[in-house]
């Protein structure tokens, strides 16, 4: 891997555009717990290509994000037994650890769900920072890391970053403690994002501003993403592609347009229905246009 | 009071509400001045996002907290600063059902000790008739006879906040605050609560207080709403006309946030995004 001197993330790090990113095929995780062996993930398949969005949409329970940290082998070895295939760039981490470890924190970045408890509360943002960037650019001086680490998050929009390096997790909102790992992700300039549930902790306004920046950011490094989340507004908005997944099996798969707009199964439509109708309202257009006064 | 000539005296009134919280930098005031009544039988709904005050408001409701000012007439009582002695008769006219399902029960005793604590509280002497009633109330919730003997951890979130809600009506209030009652459940589980809460409230006329940052949730359920921001109400009214066209920027920037799947069209439309962003709604600090 070979990483360029300005730092801008390229799609793949010129691995050839044709093949996915991610294809994973037959993926099963079964889970070893204490009454018994319980098969999570039962034989899922998918693929993500460079720019491109694909959720995995489900209830507790469903697998989703076993399904994810499955294929980056980030569950314990002794607990969890996978088979299948996922092909990370073309390297199987399924079939192969040390692939999976070599992927992680460059071709993959992991944005997690609770921005709250993802960073350890004892170091600076700085640190934490540092820390990621050097690992991915070892040639990197201090002063340089440091630069690095700046452009990161004015890259994610964080105000006054030199400001935020100095600062402890606990000070920072949970917007804002998202931002910071959006950075760390993109600090590995990675090929595919994965989010799992990036935005499931955070208020509306604050999960739209996030929701915003993944996609901004993928329009600029043409990142794949996966998605992981609950919520069918945020994979229908987000999504090229929507796997609706139940008891470990992915029970429809198609557009987003055609998930949430023409659902084939039972099961999806039964979902959308329990989805709380927000009814018809004037502002879409005209909303755009102010700021909201009541905040700061 | 003057119950005789105006039988429609809201069951809760709320005057001039603070509440203001001691904190190292000095005094952080969570509610601040906000009133509102709610007729018998209605549901209100306070809508709004973390630390707006709405669990402020719902905690004081309850008097787990004592408000630092204002008034808060339950049946014309107020109770806002009563002491605990005279408090305690009306406790059971006001009751609540937690956001938590996994936290807000106690994991050592079964669902119908549980469900059969307030009844004690009430003065339900016998055991026996706690029993039944207890039995009675898991059966209203859609419980099985077979839950009553288990505990809290046997349970899914979504039975929990049954047995939550069975445990509130155990003390027969006139009053529920629901805070995000629903929150931590999946949709489907979420829909089936929902319905649960509008049949009890067709056969009781019991009177809801609704407490969500789910706009969703809120029209579903509720007549009126009040949105508030920093402490403050910022708008109020019928629900649906709240929703369908909101006055204030902070409601519309709510709404336009709350994304329903089927209103989007198109495909990454990061112009429904920009209705909803607003550079200042995220705070330095939580």
């Amino acid at each position: 891997m070979t990483a360029t001197a300005t730092g801008a993330p390229g799609p793949g790090d010129g691995f050839p555009a044709e093949v996915p990113l991610l294809r994973v095929s037959d993926l099963q995780v079964e889970l070893i717990t204490e009454a018994g062996v319980v098969r999570a993930v039962d034989g899922v398949s998918f693929e993500i290509r460079a720019g491109e969005t694909v959720t995995i949409i489900g209830e507790s329970g469903s697998g989703k994000s076993t399904t994810a940290m499955g294929l980056l082998r980030l569950l314990p070895d002794d607990l969890a037994v996978l088979s299948g295939h996922a092909l990370v760039q073309g390297r199987d981490t399924v079939a192969d650890p040390r692939a999976a470890a070599e992927v992680r924190g460059r071709a993959v970045s992991l944005i997690p769900q609770d921005p709250m408890t993802a960073l350890s509360p004892v170091h600076t943002i700085g640190r934490q920072l540092l820390e990621t960037v050097r690992l991915r650019r070892g040639d990197l001086d201090r002063s340089a890391a440091r630069d690095r680490a700046v452009s990161l998050l004015t890259q994610v929009r964080i105000a006054d970053p030199e400001q935020q390096l100095r600062r402890y997790p606990h000070q920072l909102s949970g917007g804002m403690l998202q931002r910071v790992l959006i950075a760390m992700a993109l600090a590995c300039e990675p090929a595919l994002l994965i989010a799992d549930e990036p935005t499931s902790a955070l208020d509306v306004t604050v999960q739209a501003g996030i929701l915003d920046l993944l996609l901004e950011l993928q329009e600029q490094t043409g990142a794949g993403i996966l998605m992981i989340t609950h919520d069918l507004g945020v994979a229908r908005l987000v999504s090229d592609r929507i796997h609706v997944m139940r008891g470990g099996r992915f029970v429809e798969s198609g557009e987003a347009e055609q998930i949430v707009g023409d659902p084939a199964e039972e099961y999806t439509r039964a979902l959308l229905r329990s989805v709380p109708a927000l009814g018809p309202w004037d502002g879409a257009g005209t909303a755009a246009a102010t700021a909201p006064e009541g905040d700061r | 009071m003057n119950a005789a000539t105006a039988p429609a005296t809201p069951i809760l009134q709320v005057d001039g509400l603070v509440v203001e919280y001691a904190v190292p930098a000095g005094v952080f005031r969570a509610v601040d001045g906000v009133g509102f009544a709610v007729e018998r039988g209605a549901t209100l709904a306070i809508v709004g996002e973390s630390g707006c005050g709405k669990s402020t408001i719902a905690r004081s409701l309850v008097r787990l907290i004592t408000p630092t000012r204002g008034s808060i007439l339950l049946d014309g009582h107020d109770i806002a600063r009563m002491p605990e002695r005279r408090l305690r008769p009306l406790r059971p006219r006001i009751q609540m059902v937690f956001q938590d399902p996994y936290g807000s029960l106690d994991p050592h005793l079964s669902a119908a000790e549980i469900v059969a604590e307030p009844l004690r509280q009430r003065g339900v002497r016998s055991k026996a008739e706690r029993a039944t009633e207890a039995a009675g109330l898991i059966d209203r919730v859609g419980l099985p006879a077979g839950a009553l003997d288990r505990r809290p951890p046997e349970f899914s979130g979504g039975q929990r906040q049954r047995i939550g809600i069975a445990r509130a009506l155990a003390s027969r209030p006139d009053v529920l605050v629901l805070d995000e009652a629903t929150s931590a459940l999946d949709v489907s589980v979420q829909a089936q609560v929902l319905a649960l809460l509008r049949e009890i409230q067709r056969e009781s006329g019991l009177t809801y207080l609704f407490i969500s940052h789910n706009l969703g949730v809120v029209r579903e359920i509720s007549d009126d709403v009040l949105v508030m921001n920093r402490g403050r109400i910022v708008e109020r009214g019928p629900t649906a006309r709240v929703l369908a066209a909101p006055e204030h920027p902070y409601t519309r920037a709510l709404r336009a946030a709350a994304l329903d799947p089927s209103a989007i069209e198109g495909r990454k439309p990061r112009a429904v995004l920009a209705a909803a962003l607003a550079p200042t709604t995220e705070g330095a600090a939580p």
